[in-house]
């Protein structure tokens, strides 16, 4: 799944590098539109609908971040 | 705060929509996204086609020209009208009312009420309530509630989050009362201490306007915008609508003592497809009943969204048919309302474009 989420937010801002330990926040990697195109992505992928009260910054901060937002969703690892 | 209203009802609905259409392909490069950002949010935000008004047209150009549309027809009389509310956030002058403007343009009789208020995403809901309340009075037997804005005037052009879901444009709706023994139940909520999640910052008493507020000024995500500019803290609006949305509406059906399988359809306002959608999968509503087609169709005119979303999904339908309906505003206030009502045989229901 790791690898899974790491393309996949490759696809969304291919000039950064995803598989460093970053807090992509923080470092700018992600902004808001670029959340709102990742859980879509991920809604289409996983056959889900990520809680609206899930979309905080903080949930897609990481790859560990969004594995635990997906679990939680009903994602099975 | 909960509210009951007995022996009212809505009997016509009327969007005055500009005819100028405005694509978003076509501005596209005033926004710092690639094409295949641009593409995707196209997708899962509405991005589309909005209306918006050309230089010089104003809120009461809107209006008057859907109540001469309805004059025209004899669909309402001049004499009827007791009471006008004007809920908008583009008025014409700081004053008068621009209310009254519309009065003065129609040659409407002297004795009646007229005032503005000031409100925007929950202002089809803020008007009805008060439409309801005016007609309380025995004096007060037909209101005509007008929403209306052009904000696009004061959204910044190189500003995504809010210029591509913007639109201009007008409602007119008729509430009178009825006889027939029918309930409308209501909540309202205001939050004052986020009064700045939506706000225009500079051009009031408090910030007057100079040529230092019309400076453009680049924010951290690349949007260019002035103090003159509408502002819009996205990510806290978005989390304020899925907190307190879905409660709401919980604690409406509660109050009403009716079942969210019995409404036929949650109008709600619409500020982008994304957050209608979450709300839809939070509530547990099916898409179908709980349209979200009228930002990539029209953008979001504040006020104007919900009788949009009416006019434009049940249109003639609701000449005919009856129908359960809730209605919910969410936004600027912050202020979130909803109304649970019968809507049905109608006298008019339609879009006109100006």
């Amino acid at each position: 799944m790791k690898q899974q989420i790491i393309n996949i937010l490759q696809e969304i801002r291919p000039e950064f590098d995803f598989s460093q330990n970053f807090n992509f926040i923080e470092e700018g990697m992600l902004d808001s539109f670029d959340i709102v195109s990742l859980v879509t992505t991920l809604d289409e992928k996983y056959h889900i609908s990520i809680d609206g009260m899930d979309i905080l910054p903080e949930n897609f901060a990481t790859v560990d971040s969004i594995i635990n937002l997906l679990i939680k969703n009903g994602v099975n690892q | 705060m909960n509210l009951k209203f007995n022996n009212k009802l809505i009997t016509g609905i009327l969007t005055i929509l500009p005819a100028n259409e405005v694509k978003f392909e076509d501005e596209i490069a005033n926004y710092n996204f690639s094409e295949a950002k641009s593409l995707k949010l196209k997708m899962a935000m509405g991005y589309n086609t909005h209306r918006i008004v050309e230089e010089g047209v104003t809120i009461s150009d809107l209006c008057i020209f859907g109540f001469n549309y309805l004059f025209e027809k004899e669909i309402l009389k001049k004499e009827e009208i007791d009471a006008i509310i004007l809920v908008t956030q583009s008025p014409e002058y700081f004053m008068p009312p621009t209310s009254n403007v519309i009065q003065g343009k129609l040659g409407l009789k002297q004795d009646m009420i007229c005032m503005d208020i000031n409100q925007g995403c929950a202002g089809f809901e803020i008007g009805l309530i008060q439409a309801f309340m005016l007609l309380e009075q025995e004096a007060i037997n037909k209101v005509v509630l007008l929403n209306a804005d052009v904000l696009s005037q004061k959204v910044s052009k190189r500003d995504r989050n809010s210029n591509p879901l913007i639109g201009d444009g007008a409602s007119i709706t008729i509430i009178e009362k009825t006889e027939n023994k029918n309930s409308i139940f209501a909540n309202i909520k205001m939050d004052g201490t986020a009064f700045d999640a939506l706000i225009i910052p500079a051009g009031g008493f408090k910030t007057p306007s100079t040529p230092a507020t019309s400076e453009m000024i680049e924010d951290a995500a690349g949007n260019f915008r002035s103090l003159n500019n509408l502002v819009m803290k996205g990510d806290a609006v978005f989390n304020f609508v899925q907190k307190e949305v879905p409660p709401m509406i919980d604690n409406l059906l509660k109050y009403s003592g009716y079942q969210r399988e019995n409404v036929d359809y949650f109008m709600f306002h619409q500020p982008n497809k994304f957050m209608l959608q979450k709300l839809a999968d939070k509530m547990g509503v099916p898409y179908h009943k709980m349209p979200n087609n009228i930002v990539e169709n029209f953008g979001n005119a504040s006020g104007v969204s919900i009788p949009t979303a009416i006019t434009f999904n049940l249109g003639q339908k609701l000449i005919k048919e009856k129908y359960k309906i809730c209605l919910a505003g969410f936004g600027v206030g912050l202020t979130w309302s909803s109304i649970l009502i019968d809507l049905g045989n109608l006298d008019f229901c339609e879009i006109i474009n100006y």
